[in-house]
């Protein structure tokens, strides 16, 4: 395995009640990767990140992260899951959820300490969101609350960043703000990012995968219309904002 | 009465901080399943010769990681294994104490309450439960946090939320066992939910709710005890009418803070201030 290899994925099947949801899955996410998985809903995108974090053991394959299995391999991976998951109304603070991230460094029985504290203050500052602190979780926007979930996987000083359709709740401006977080993020990790918005995601990052239980991916943002086509199962017009320019290169 | 005052306030402040998690994360239906159950325990208490609490002691701990054993490990959906739970307490209560010869003594204390007559071995019993529950909560506050708030992100930061999960089905069968003789097994689930839920209103901290449950729970406990002495009124049920009728009040209270304040989110403060 590659010294720069963050999670690699061999031969990987995941059936729910015999139904696939992954299918011979062959992947492999190297240190310096900022890579944006597309594909319809129900294609196995979450599946895919659950298995990286060892949430679900597929039937077959095998998966590595960091050198040993996935269990092991979470104390080095940040999670930002789906951003509808939880209570609004939950009575925690933006600081006490952020501190959430240190629970593996923290140990058992023991309070934060000063370090658990210092890494919160400073993964709050670089998603400018230290004013914040003290105030009720469900009393920020769905943006600032995503960017509260991408603080509690920082402060892991993770060497891979796994975030699950994190714009889902998000508007245009806000995406902005925070696909330039991420690209400022990515030169201390990996990123891989699940996404079915297909524009947003093309611009900001390095490579493209396509997941419709199947995977294609050529390390690149190389992705053929025909793959598009079979990963959404439908014809594609393909629309790009911005600048005019071709984003998805053709694949010959 | 004054044993009856204690008892009051070591069952405030049971239910006061395990009411808190019950509460946040939608356990309450649990707590009347436990609950219900551990009558079970009190029968075995009888058949056995033993005192009912003890057996309740037991019997409901069993139950409550039995329970959270079978919903995590099996496909069986929560509400079906409490429901299940419930009912077979409360039969297997009801046989063993048909079984028993003689006349049951106390069986209308444990299932109303009677908080007037709580012997000393009681309190004392009360009191350990106390203190157990104080410690493991002091000592896996933060871990109970993260797993009231998102399990999956805990597991995801290394915390055994399984074990976690299943400690905190016996605190609430070991607070279950404190308040059955105050309010009664049928109604312990007013005492689990009714002072955390009212704290809710008035706080955003979960500590601070615990505390303000706790208060709240030795309030309705202290003002039921008097309410049902004046009225010769039951204890039990005097307590849990005075927490109703004081949450009702409470609603009506800060649905008016509310509509006077309005809140704003940050997001449109700092776009109002920067006009």
């Amino acid at each position: 395995m590659a010294t720069n290899e963050v999670v690699k994925l061999e031969d990987v099947w995941v059936h729910y009640d015999g139904v696939p949801a992954l299918e011979g899955i062959n992947l492999a996410i190297n240190q310096e990767d900022f890579l944006g998985v597309i594909g319809p809903n129900g294609g196995g995108k979450t599946t895919l990140l659950k298995v990286i974090l060892g949430l679900i053991r597929p039937g077959q394959g095998k998966v590595t992260v960091l050198g040993g299995n996935p269990e092991r391999g979470r104390r080095f991976v940040g999670y930002v899951p789906q951003y509808s998951l939880f209570d609004r109304d939950f009575p925690v603070s933006v600081w006490d959820v952020v501190l959430m991230g240190r629970l593996g460094q923290a140990g058992l029985f023991r309070r934060y300490s000063e370090e658990d504290k210092k890494t919160a203050r400073h993964a709050l500052e670089t998603v400018e969101l230290l004013d914040f602190k003290d105030r009720q979780i469900g009393e920020l926007s769905g943006g600032e609350q995503q960017r509260v979930f991408i603080a509690r996987a920082l402060v892991a000083e993770p060497k891979l960043l796994l975030l699950d359709e994190p714009t889902a709740s998000v508007d245009a401006p806000m995406q902005t703000g925070f696909y330039e977080l991420l690209q400022r993020l990515k030169q201390r990790m990996a990123i891989v990012l699940v996404t079915h918005d297909i524009s947003a995601v093309s611009i900001y990052v390095d490579e493209i995968a396509c997941l419709n239980r199947r995977l294609f991916y050529h390390h690149s943002k190389e992705i053929s219309v025909e793959e598009l086509e079979a990963t959404y199962q439908c014809p594609i017009e393909l629309i790009a904002h911005g600048v005019p320019h071709r984003i998805l290169r053709e694949h010959d | 009465m004054r044993h009856a005052l204690l008892a009051g306030l070591l069952a405030a402040v049971a239910c006061g901080i395990i009411g808190v998690y019950v509460v946040v994360n939608r356990m309450v239906f649990i707590s009347g399943g436990v609950s219900h159950c551990s009558f079970g325990g009190i029968g075995l208490g009888y058949y056995l010769g033993i005192n009912p609490v003890l057996g309740a002691l037991f019997f409901t701990v069993a139950s409550a990681l039995g329970m959270g054993v079978v919903t995590r490990r099996t496909k069986l959906p929560e509400d079906t294994a409490i429901g299940v739970l419930w009912v077979m307490g409360m039969a297997l209560g009801i046989i063993l104490v048909g079984l028993t010869p003689g006349y049951p003594p106390d069986l209308f204390s444990y299932l109303f309450g009677n908080i007037l007559l709580v012997p000393t071995f009681d309190l004392f019993v009360m009191l350990i439960l106390d203190i157990v529950i104080i410690s493991v909560v002091f000592l896996l506050y933060k871990e109970f946090l993260a797993l009231s708030f998102d399990e999956e992100f805990g597991t995801v930061a290394g915390i055994p939320t399984e074990r976690l999960y299943l400690i905190l089905l016996c605190l609430i069968a070991l607070t279950v066992v404190v308040l059955i003789k105050v309010v009664g097994i049928i109604l312990i689930m007013a005492l689990l939910t009714i002072p955390a839920a009212m704290a809710r209103q008035f706080t955003h901290s979960l500590k601070r709710m615990m505390l303000l449950s706790v208060l709240f729970g030795a309030v309705f406990a202290v003002g039921g005890l008097w309410l049902s002495y004046a009225l010769d009124w039951a204890s039990g049920a005097t307590i849990v009418l005075v927490s109703v009728a004081l949450f009702i009040a409470s609603l009506g209270f800060s649905r008016l803070r509310s509509r006077r304040q309005l809140k704003v989110s940050p997001l449109t403060q700092r776009q109002l201030s920067d006009e």
